[in-house]
């Protein structure tokens, strides 16, 4: 196929477009699964464990049976079968799970039966009436709660693998200062505003589910394989998710429990999990504790960074968080060290959450840059800069584009970094608050997974454009049509754009930052194809003005193919349909990144990150009352949408820094503040003075539309300059987030 | 959920005969429900009291004193001006608490008899005498973050977390109440219990007794130009009390001549001394006074578990609250009420 020139992003792509399903949001008419309300269908509540470890050895079904509306109750005891087992972990995204399959409690909140009733009050009651009975052991909770041990295996998700570059001990030995320090972060829930929910129907042994998922074609295979059915034979419907955060992507076992119950009840089931059941089977950040050692030389320079992790993580499952990971990419130490260990506690299995690895590790990280920076006695921002990497660390790669530096002047201008004192405890308001002003470095990867995309020339001259992608809210059905339009030369009111439904081309999977690369790489490639069918048409049709052409040197641009040389020479696109027998035009197109891609660059999104607060010099409240994030990510399609996703991020870094996290009881493993009134995220009034930067960059190498990932970048910096700033406010040094008052207070 | 009854009675009389043993009034229900979600509380019949006529007026008595009915949602009373004026701590007290959303639904009765949010007491399964008399304290020993370091006992530690009833006890309102033996007063000071041995004892509400007003004696006009509301708290707003305290002062010639402070979230009760405040009275204004009153005032704290923090905190933050009521009450409700990044109390 001859190749089209392409015309230049603009008309669509890059363009601050508001969200397309906006409107549909804000009325309601939106409708996220948990709306739908199939004919006859049955409310389902699982009855949570209430204890971290040990057997459940009754419950009062009877009791739960007899309550009026209650139509089914499965226990260990008799869950029908399933054909996959919950505890196989037959592919990459499977984790073990409890539907079920033994009367053993892992954790507290697991699943220790299920009841499904008339009505959600029927069935909510049913679960309490179960007053389940057990045998208890003791809980292992926290970083102490067992011994550690160093991850084994090769599984490539969730178990992080040691790295070394360069002699650490020479390192060590070379440098002039050194920093070792130890900070620790706590246990974090995934709590999307919608909380994980499906309505599962069964059709004449095919299952029809309305689940919000992070992966709409690929999760299919986990219900395929759990249920004995061909991946072909589930339908998924998945318009909008209210949040994911990492959770939506992996089954767990209430839901599996509701696809049984639908099947053996042979009604639909509607399951929503209550908020503090969030606080279980649905995965979770685990807690780390990281010591991190830099030395540096007589110029500031890193001769060293060695940054030990130790995460939690469940007693039957792996997944460690790979904070130490932060470390490998952005430094230019003369070694690095990266090493892993962790820790069996009861509670589920962790899993990713907004920047694994990266929030957890950057938080720790930076607080170490800013610690050495201080001991070094100079700016913390021109202590990265005299340690920032031209290449990748360790590996000597170049990068496929890196405009880190030109990310700290601009978020350094526009925060007014300079003149900032060195010492703490310089600044006061004229309430008399400590004023503090600290920064962090922003990285985060930008990979890409595989997708496939379809697009259509219809002969009205309008397109369609289909691929099975994910909206969490993060505005996919706006930046992805933006691309799809864009590569089909059509206006965005010219284009419709379906998404989030099994049937269409596998958009992939929304996480790790790369779905906007993936889903709109292929959905260019797509458009892409479209328009050099039709302009294969267009040059051999001797009607056409661009007969003859041979479509190189023709660009689509408002619904017309236009020679490049002379515009005077262009054909619409619903013309050349009619005059060419009136068929559609359908391109396809697929995106994954080729390894040899992978081997020559170092791919990453880079920012910088600058924070100031506000500290009661006696009661030690904390506001954060300013932040400045620059973010170099490549091409971005809808700045309105990027900044608010950085944003979002830069909110999970103030979240991170100074609220969130889960109390557990240490007696008895159960988490005490599972609810929104206890686990505190930030609200509105804690959000003030946010502002993003998107700093250009153009990225030839990363994928043919240069675009890296805005989704998680933004914690990665924030927290660290969140807990530099309290320090540079306070001159109290907190190495455990989130930082308390009572920290700061232990302080004074 | 278990299944109850629900009625909305029209009249005060219908209301009091319907009531029971296991029956639970309902206001905005911001509190109740939720803890009937958990299972925490399982009331046989809700008697929704939201209808009942004559209850919801904000009215000036003859005798000066302010009486505000107990189906006022939190809102109104803290938007209304006139109250506001004369009370202005209460209403920053008010308006430091829950969210817009929540202070829209609840109601002035509802708030003052609000449960603890002891996380032990809010789950079925733990141990808890409050809930469950003889059944043990699942907090002590466990996560003590929001529990007291004064005037608890070993049968539970619990705070009562109402911003609202903190200024209401600085400035000695009364709670009017109905019940099936006719109408009764009770003193704030003596309407909420410390836990002693029979925590499940919340309030001095006898079954069946529902309260129908709340009083605002004359005298606590007294106070307006020097009276504030401190709260501190996890995040800047919609978080419960770490340590809070209501200060008023009247200020004669540059003179206290009469303080009243109370602390909130230290006690299963608004935490009033006084010896405290009497040490105020007669002196002028000073950081170190101020700070020695606070210091009385929590002579008898000591941690329930790893809260130690909690006792420095909260002299802390009585220290502050009276050095504020001393800067003189706001001209209007600062933009972030009760807290120490609100408007400078001082312009
Ligand atoms: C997320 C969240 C955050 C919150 N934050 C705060 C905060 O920061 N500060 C704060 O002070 N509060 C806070 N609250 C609590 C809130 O103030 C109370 O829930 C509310 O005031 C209760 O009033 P209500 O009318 O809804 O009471 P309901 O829930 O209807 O009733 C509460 C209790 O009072 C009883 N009751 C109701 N009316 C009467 C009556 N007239 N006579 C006798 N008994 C009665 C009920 O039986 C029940 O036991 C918060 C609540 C939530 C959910
Ligand atoms: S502190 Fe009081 S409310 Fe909490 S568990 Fe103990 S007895 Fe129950």
């Amino acid at each position: 196929m001859p190749d089209v020139i392409m015309p230049r992003f603009g008309s669509n792509s890059g363009q601050p477009t508001t969200r397309r399903d906006g409107i549909a949001k804000v009325t309601g008419t939106a409708t996220f699964a948990a709306d739908n309300q199939p004919d006859r269908m049955l409310h389902a509540v699982y009855a949570p464990a209430t204890i971290a470890r040990g057997r459940v050895t009754a419950l009062d079904t009877e009791a739960a049976l007899a309550h009026p509306g209650v139509v089914a109750v499965y226990t260990p005891w008799n869950r029908p079968p399933l054909a996959g087992d919950p505890d196989a972990k037959p592919f990459m995204f499977a984790f073990r799970f409890e539907a079920l399959q033994s009367d053993e409690v892992r954790y507290s909140n697991q699943p220790v039966a299920f009841v499904v009733a008339e009505s959600l009050e029927a069935a909510t009651e049913g679960a309490r009436l179960l007053k389940p009975q057990y045998e208890a052991q003791p809980a292992r909770v926290g970083l102490d709660g067992n011994e550690p041990f160093k991850p084994k295996g090769d599984a490539p998700f969730g178990l992080p693998r040691d790295f070394e570059h360069g002699d650490v001990a020479a390192g060590h030995a070379a440098a002039d200062q050194a920093l070792d320090a130890t900070y620790e972060t706590a246990e974090n829930y995934h709590n999307a505003m919608e909380s994980h929910c499906l309505v599962a129907e069964w059709k004449d042994g095919k299952l029809e589910l309305d689940i919000p998922t992070q992966a709409v074609v690929l999760t299919r295979g986990a219900y395929a394989y759990y249920f004995g059915i061909a991946p072909g034979d589930i339908t998924i419907r998945s318009p909008y998710l209210g949040g994911g955060f990492g959770s939506k992507a992996i089954a767990n076992g209430p839901q599996i429990l509701a696809i049984m119950a639908a099947r053996e009840l042979g009604r639909p089931v509607k399951l929503m999990f209550r908020r503090d059941q969030m606080f279980g089977p649905t995965g979770h950040r685990g807690a780390t504790r990281q010591r991190i050692r830099i030395g540096i030389d007589g110029d500031a320079r890193m001769t060293v960074l060695d940054h030990e992790s130790l995460a939690t993580t469940s007693s039957f499952d792996d997944f460690i968080e790979p904070a130490a990971y932060a470390s490998q990419g952005l430094y230019n130490a003369g070694a690095l060290r990266s090493a892993f260990e962790a820790v069996r506690v009861d509670t589920g299995t962790p899993g990713p959450v907004r920047a694994p690895g990266e929030a957890s590790g950057s938080a720790a990280l930076e607080s170490a840059m800013d610690e050495m920076a201080e001991k070094a006695g100079i700016d913390p921002l021109d202590f990265r800069l005299r340690n920032y990497a031209e290449t990748e660390p360790g590996t000597g790669k170049p990068y496929s584009s890196k405009a880190l530096r030109e990310c700290y002047a601009e978020g350094a201008k526009r925060f007014g970094w300079e003149g900032r004192p060195l010492e703490p405890r310089r600044m006061q308001d004229a309430d008399g608050k400590l004023v503090g002003w600290g920064m962090g470095t922003a990285l985060f990867g930008a990979p890409m997974f595989a997708a496939e995309a379809r697009a259509t020339l219809l002969p009205d001259g309008t397109g369609l454009i289909e691929t099975a992608a994910a909206d969490m809210g993060q505005g996919a059905w706006t930046a992805l049509a933006q691309i799809g339009a864009y590569a089909l030369g059509l206006p965005l009111d010219r284009v419709e754009f379906r998404s989030g439904h099994s049937d269409l081309p596998d958009g992939g999977v929304a996480g790790g930052s790369g779905h906007t690369a993936t889903a709109g790489g292929a959905l260019h490639a797509a458009g892409g194809d479209a328009v050099a069918k039709l302009a294969g048409i267009a040059s051999a049709d001797p009607d056409s003005p661009l007969f003859g052409t041979g479509n190189t040197g023709v660009v689509a641009r408002d619904g017309w193919l236009v020679a490049e040389e002379d515009d005077s020479r262009r054909d619409s696109f619903a013309d050349i349909i009619a005059r060419n027998g009136g068929a559609a035009v359908v391109g396809t197109g697929k995106a994954a990144r080729p390894p040899e891609d992978a081997a020559r660059h170092a791919m990453y999104s880079h920012g910088a990150v600058f924070a100031e607060v506000k500290v009661d010099p006696e009661l030690f409240q904390v506001r954060v009352t300013r932040m400045v994030g620059a973010f170099a990510a490549g091409r971005i399609i809808n700045p309105r949408l990027a900044e608010s996703q950085l944003m979002g991020g830069m909110i999970w870094g103030i979240s991170f820094a100074l609220h969130e996290e889960a109390l557990f009881d240490k007696r008895t493993g159960r988490i005490v503040n599972g609810d929104f009134a206890g686990y505190h995220i930030p609200v509105n009034a804690d959000v003030t003075g946010l502002e993003v930067l998107t700093v250009h960059e153009d990225d030839p190498y990363v994928n043919p539309i240069g675009v890296k990932g805005v989704g998680e970048i933004g914690i990665s910096g924030s927290v660290g300059a969140i807990a530099n700033a309290i320090w540079h406010a306070t001159g109290t040094r907190v190495r455990r987030f989130p930082i308390r008052i009572e920290d700061l207070l232990a302080g004074a | 959920m278990n299944l109850f009854d629900y009625i909305r009675p029209a009249s005060l009389d219908e209301a009091l005969s319907a009531w029971e043993p296991g029956a639970a009034w309902l206001g905005g229900g911001t509190n109740l429900v939720d803890l009937m979600k958990t299972g925490a509380m399982a009331p046989g019949k809700v008697i929704d009291v939201t209808r009942l006529p004559g209850l919801d007026g904000i009215e000036s008595l003859p005798d000066g004193s302010t009486r505000i009915g107990a189906l006022v949602r939190n809102s109104t009373l803290a938007h209304d001006p006139d109250f506001a004026a004369d009370f202005p701590m209460v209403a920053e007290a008010i308006l430091s608490g829950a969210s817009g959303q929540l202070r829209n639904a609840a109601t002035v009765g509802g708030n003052l008899v609000q449960r603890t949010r002891c996380a032990y007491f809010q789950d079925p399964w733990s141990p808890c005498n409050r809930r469950d008399p003889g059944t043990g304290c699942a907090a002590i020993g466990g996560e003590t973050h929001n529990h007291a370091v004064i005037g608890w006992s070993d049968r539970c530690i619990a705070t009562n977390p109402s911003d609202f009833a903190v200024p209401l006890a600085a400035l000695d309102a009364v709670v009017e109440v109905a019940g099936p033996s006719g109408q009764r007063e009770i003193a704030m000071a003596a309407f909420h219990h410390l836990p002693g041995d029979t925590p499940e004892t919340e309030t001095a509400l006898a079954p069946g007794e529902l309260i129908v007003a709340i009083r605002l004696p004359a005298g606590a006009r007294a106070f307006r130009a020097n009276s504030r509301y401190l709260k501190v708290r996890e995040r800047t707003s919609f978080a419960f009390a770490l340590a809070s305290c209501a200060a008023s002062l009247r200020i004669e010639d540059g003179t206290i001549a009469e303080a009243r402070f109370a602390l909130g979230a230290v006690a299963a009760k608004p935490w009033r001394v006084a010896e405290a405040e009497a040490m105020l009275t007669a002196q002028p204004p000073g950081a170190a006074l101020f700070s020695q009153a606070a210091e009385r005032a929590l002579q008898d704290a000591a941690p329930s578990g790893e809260n130690a923090w909690k006792i420095d905190l909260a002299r802390r933050t009585a220290t502050r609250a009276l050095a504020l009521a001393a800067a003189g009450t706001p001209a209007r409700m600062p933009a972030l009420p009760a807290s120490t990044f609100g408007e400078p109390a001082h312009a």
